[in-house]
């Protein structure tokens, strides 16, 4: 697992964080996410080469006091901590998205958590289809209000196939 | 004055990390982004409060030794 590249939002947060000209060198690609939304929800999006068409989702849920599963026709992605979240909490989510660099429709998975010092807090995996053939050279990351809070971070990894397991930085 | 928003782009191949102010198409998208996840939203929390109301309601009945509607039985019966 090779790191590529990790982005920290400065102050004055940011609407999405990009990542282009992903290089096709990996097997899968893996992007670890922690992060919190300036807004008032805790759903974020994904989209690969600006794309934002030809996705479909099911998510598995818990909010705290619930749970639910949930189809979608949009760029789900993951979930984050928000405005309402205890203080300085941060979401986390791991994104994993095989052969991405392939000719063939893309897959993805998510799996987050909000954090919040309350009964309210949100767990979400979601498994994502891409229905492009398109090999992914850009990933953009946004919440679907407001902003990444500063200090959120994203972390995208190539993964390659046979490499033994050991992460290099 | 209207705030300017921006976004993080990191080019991969060089590593360089920018800060770009959003177009207006990409703001235009941003809100009907926001738009569409509020409507959606809107609808799974219906869902969601409509399925404790039958339950609770199934409940009731049971504990009342009531007949259930097909739709409160159906949040029982896996």
């Amino acid at each position: 697992m090779t790191l590529v590249s990790t982005v920290t939002v400065g102050a004055g947060g940011a609407t999405s964080i990009a990542f282009t000209g992903i290089p096709q060198t990996g097997t899968d690609l893996l992007i670890r996410i922690s992060s919190r939304n300036s807004g008032g929800v805790n759903a974020a999006l994904i989209s690969f080469n600006s794309s934002t068409t030809g996705f479909s989702a099911r998510r598995l849920f818990g909010s705290g006091s619930t749970v639910s599963s949930n189809t979608y026709t949009d760029n789900r992605g993951f979930y984050t901590s928000f405005s309402t979240d205890t203080a300085g909490t941060f979401g986390n989510c791991e994104i994993y998205i095989p052969n991405y660099s392939g000719s063939t429709n893309k897959s993805y998975s998510s799996d987050s958590v909000s954090e919040n010092n309350a009964a309210a807090a949100y767990q979400a995996l979601i498994a994502g289809l891409w229905s492009n053939t398109a090999a992914i050279t850009s990933i953009s990351l946004y919440p679907t209000s407001g902003n990444f809070d500063q200090y959120s971070t994203a972390s995208l990894y190539t993964i390659t196939k046979g490499s033994g397991g050991a992460t290099v930085s | 004055m209207t705030e300017t928003l921006y976004k993080i782009v990191v080019d991969c191949s060089t590593g360089e990390q920018t800060q770009v102010a959003l177009s207006a198409e990409e703001l235009a998208q941003r809100e009907a982004d926001a738009t569409a996840y509020a409507a959606q939203k809107a609808i799974e929390d219906a869902a969601t409060e409509a399925l404790a109301t039958l339950k609770a309601s199934a409940k009731a009945k049971l504990i009342a030794g009531q007949p259930l509607t097909a739709e409160e039985a159906d949040t029982l019966v896996i």
